[in-house]
């Protein structure tokens, strides 16, 4: 069975047939070619393919295509802003050591931003619950921490958090 | 700790340099094997084994072969003779009779995944059930089944046996001994990319893999070797890597998996690619070799060792890969962790029809650190003599030459044990179930010489602009050594770090090298940079002599320019005098090569010899905290003191510490492939632990500095260590906390309450719900 979907897709608007029995990740990887979304296991264990609906971190191997309609999508691919500058999250990723084989990365980055947008100032234990159903296997989390840590502590200096909403590059 | 003096002149050595690949895997272009798509690109899939060993009677292909989309199926009879692993006794596809569960029985190709995996399921195997054995003490009796008949026994002709000095003189003389049974299991690497390859061949039969790779050199050789046996003679394999989604090891070999890919690729004339998923990754790569290990070990009154008597039983599993070789890292620390005059050791690597095993971080330091250094708290105990202390009195010394002939140039050892000591102490009065442990490592960290070279390859081409490319044979697999080479090149020719482009991930580009593997990419791919940067370096001095008029010796080369050294206004920029080279007549290439092979040597018969260049040292310790209610064990801090030669890049080397920890702990505390009879049972992130966010511990790495003369800018390899002494730590800690000890990892709450319980003279392990009565303790 297909459905028409529309739907938001890192700032773009798309309507688009899918089949109801598509993951949000088959959608996203397969038909749509965004392949930072990682598969790293399949069944919602590992975190690799978090993406944010609506501006909330979700499994995309578990979570069905079709609920995507008449909401906001943001992969990896949307968050840089459109002239290239990574958003103060990656930023601080790459500058932190946050980063070492990048599978885990992409989903890492997005749950650590959906922590943000909705906790400005989160403790240690709101970061480590946000991160807990994405594995990392080289960092040891601690380097991840730092670098979620240094966007809180440059958002504090500046009096602001930039917790930036969904990205405008274009997919 | 010699910092101070050393970080002075440098402009990127030893600074928080950001990964140079970390903004593409920040925002997802980094491409791994599953982003990876050719053209006309068909999907294998793999059958395994529905039992541990069995006769294969009949395989039905037919009903597969008939479902659309599908183009190829085989199995064991339809291949070439085609022999993986160290010992040659590993097909990619099995005839005849399967030996374990992940034994390889047919593969599909066909037009997209979903079909693939259709196809496998329509394949109808016949199997006549075989005696097994999963117990390799069981296996190595004379009546035991037999897993591979043509081998005649089940115990493999290794040759891992060696005596120093006189072990039964020593153990006669000891004022105090021990002697103690320990047990490792089967970890494995959980690479959070999984493993997969893409084979294509061009219409003139050359090849082409796609493959997440440790060891591009050694796998174009098996790759070569299986062209051969499809009769395609003087064909070129060609390596391309894609991103490396993890390593630790997992890919130190070449799997059945790549040479399926190239076997459908070949009989579909199409690229075919073949991915695992987590079950598959989980259930077909090969652990980390669990181990049966008897010490006894002894000191003289005063506290000094004086002998270490060591045998294991390695359990191989039905194949053997690398795993069959971790006897030839296991000998260093065994006879050259502290220093220990008399030293005996046998390992026997048996057959059974459990999985597999391979290389994983640190290669069988681990398993023989966790018994030593459970041992040398224990001899503490029995000598009545402080646990550091009895350290301090041994410890290894620069200069040494232990037992075996490795000879100790720089060694922080003494270093890590004051700065391990020294945090412990600050943890401040004991209080009632928590405790302190700590313990040490050697690791190669020079390079190790296990082929006939121990070399790498590097070239370095500039361009007109002041960019140069770096082809290296190394691999980063997210460790992060294109950022070390790119670092120390950088620095050679007085260029930015984005001046500098690694390229690793091509074999017809890139030059020669053995593989990511013990520890040896900074040290041996870092001096083959560094050797090549230097011919650049001289060549750019000698034109800017011409250039500038001056004498080499006063220039400099800083900043992307050329100056004389007092006066900055008589400069070039480093462009420049490139455009010039090549930009003019009798001009010549920018470029150069170098190959380094380290001055380590091969172990002779006895297995005496100096294998890696220099050695890395390190000592952790540790807080915990026991439940002894519910035997849990909570880490309360975590020191971690490493000599490194060089910090070349702090960030990244903290990385590897913090990571090589983790691991480490889920060695000691959580992690277990739970294998029942052979069958792999918990394939899976819920039911095999890998530390999580939430189980992150409290730990400060603390670099020791000895700057060795023979590393890169004085560096040392670091990726293996954080791994290795961790279980032993805590496995002291532990004891030190509620005086159990514990001999078998991993050091389950069961375990520990068992531990416990027996202790206080209970022996049950509580009351079963169900019966209401005692259950024993497992």
């Amino acid at each position: 069975m297909s459905t028409e979907i529309e739907f938001v897709l890192n700032g773009n608007q798309i309507r688009m047939k899918i089949e109801d029995h598509w993951t949000l990740m088959h959608l996203l990887r397969e038909e749509m070619g965004l392949t930072g979304v990682k598969e790293g296991c399949g069944s919602g264990e590992c975190g690799a393919c978090t993406v944010l609906v609506a501006g909330l971190a979700v499994n995309s191997c578990l979570y069905l295509a079709a609920g995507v309609d008449g909401k906001e999508v943001l992969t990896i691919e949307g968050l840089a802003a459109a002239d290239g500058t990574l958003h103060p999250l990656q930023q601080s990723f790459v500058e932190n050591g946050g980063i070492q084989c990048g599978f885990c990365s992409p989903g890492m980055i997005l749950s650590s931003k959906a922590l943000l947008d909705e906790n400005r100032n989160p403790s240690e234990g709101d970061i480590k619950h946000a991160l807990a159903g994405n594995l990392c296997r080289c960092t040891g989390y601690a380097q991840i921490f730092e670098s979620i840590r240094a966007v809180i502590d440059k958002d504090s200096e500046a009096g602001e958090v930039v917790a930036w909403k969904n990205g405008a590059s274009g997919d | 700790m010699r910092t101070a003096e050393t970080k002075q002149d440098f402009s990127v050595i030893g600074k928080r340099v950001a990964k140079v690949d970390a903004v593409d895997k920040a925002t997802g272009r980094a491409q791994y094997i599953q982003d990876v798509k050719l053209p006309r690109m068909l999907y294998g899939k793999i059958l395994y084994s529905k039992y541990p060993h069995a006769r294969i009677v009949k395989i039905d292909t037919e009903k597969a072969k008939r479902l659309p989309g599908v183009q190829v199926v085989l199995t064991g009879e339809d291949i070439p003779p085609i022999r993986m692993g160290v010992y040659k006794d590993n097909p990619p596809l099995k005839s005849g009779k399967v030996r374990s569960y992940r034994d390889e029985v047919a593969a599909v190709a066909a037009v997209d995944p979903k079909t693939a995996k259709e196809a496998i399921n329509l394949i109808e195997v016949t199997y006549e059930a075989l005696p097994a054995v999963f117990d390799p003490e069981e296996a190595m009796q004379p009546d035991a089944p037999l897993v591979h008949e043509a081998h005649k026994t089940n115990i493999l002709k290794m040759p891992w046996k060696l005596h120093y000095g006189d072990v039964d003189a020593a153990k006669a003389e000891a004022a105090f001994r021990v002697e103690e049974r320990f047990t490792t299991t089967w970890v494995t690497h959980c690479c959070l990319g999984t493993s997969g390859a893409i084979a294509d061949f061009d219409h003139a039969n050359n090849l082409t893999v796609h493959t997440n790779t440790q060891i591009p050199s050694l796998a174009q050789k098996d790759f070569l070797e299986t062209l051969k046996a499809l009769g395609l003679k003087d064909k070129r394999a060609r390596v391309i890597k894609p991103c490396v989604g993890g390593g630790f090891g997992s890919k130190l070999d070449t799997y059945a998996y790549e040479h399926i890919a190239i076997l459908l690729a070949w009989n579909a004339r199409r690229p075919v690619k073949v991915v695992f998923d987590r079950e598959e990754e989980f259930i077909a790569t090969s652990t980390r070799q669990p181990a049966i290990i008897d010490i006894s070990m002894g000191c003289d009154k005063d506290g000094k060792l004086l002998y270490r008597d060591m045998s294991m039983v390695l359990d191989n599993g039905a194949y053997t890969s690398w795993g069959v070789t971790t006897p030839s890292v296991m000998m260093m620390p065994i006879t050259s962790l502290y220093r220990v005059p008399n030293v005996r050791y046998k390992a026997k690597c048996v057959y059974t029809n459990n999985t597999y095993s391979q290389a994983m971080r640190g290669y069988g330091n681990p398993q023989a650190t966790f018994a030593i250094e459970s041992a040398m708290d224990m001899l503490a105990e029995a000598a009545g003599i402080d646990r550091i202390e009895l350290r301090r009195i041994n410890c290894n010394q620069p200069g040494d030459v232990t037992p075996q002939n490795l000879r100790i140039t720089t060694c922080g050892l003494p270093e890590c044990i004051d700065a391990v000591d020294e945090k412990l102490k600050a943890g401040g009065p004991k209080e009632k179930g928590v405790g302190v442990g700590m313990a040490s490592l050697i690791h190669v960290g020079g390079g190790a010489r296990i082929y006939k070279s121990d070399g790498c390859g590097t070239i370095i081409k500039m361009d007109d602009y002041g960019k140069a490319d770096v082809f290296t044979g190394a691999t980063d697999m997210g460790q992060g050594s294109d950022t070390i080479l790119a670092q120390i090149v950088a620095e050679q020719l007085g260029i930015a770090v984005e001046d500098v482009h690694v390229i690793h991930s091509d074999t017809d580009i890139c030059p020669w090298d053995v593989g990511a593997h013990a520890s040896r990419t900074t040290f041996v791919a870092g001096n083959s940079a560094l050797g090549a940067a230097k011919i650049i370096r001289d060549r750019l001095l000698q034109l800017g002599a011409d250039a500038l008029e001056a004498n080499e010796d006063d220039l400099v080369l800083k900043d992307r320019s050329i100056f004389v050294k007092g006066s900055p206004d008589k400069s070039l920029p480093v462009a420049k005098l490139l455009r010039n080279a090549h930009f003019s007549p009798g001009g010549k290439m920018m470029m150069a090569d170098f190959f380094y092979d380290p001055a380590n040597e091969n172990m002779g018969r006895d297995f005496r010899g100096n294998m890696s260049a220099t050695y890395s040292f390190g000592t952790h310790g540790v807080r915990v905290r026991v439940d002894e209610e519910t035997g849990k064990v909570e880490i309360l801090d975590y020191v971690a003191a490493h000599d490194v030669g060089r910090a070349i890049n702090p960030m990244l080397l903290d990385g590897q510490v913090h990571g090589g920890v983790m691991m480490g702990i889920g060695y000691a505390l959580t992690e277990q492939v739970i294998l029942d009879k052979g069958r792999n049972v918990n394939p899976d992130f819920r039911d095999y632990k890998i530390l999580t966010a939430k189980d992150a511990i409290p730990l400060q790495p603390v670099v020791v500095e000895t700057i060795d003369e023979d590393g890169p800018y004085g560096a040392k390899g670091i990726g293996e260590p954080g791994c290795v002494p961790t279980a032993p730590a805590i496995a002291n800690a532990i004891y030190d906390a509620v005086g159990v000890r514990i001999h078998d990892l991993p050091i389950t709450p069961e375990r520990v309450l068992a531990a416990i319980r027996k202790k206080k003279g209970i022996d049950s392990c509580g009351i079963d719900p169900l019966t209401e009565k005692e259950q024993e303790c497992l």
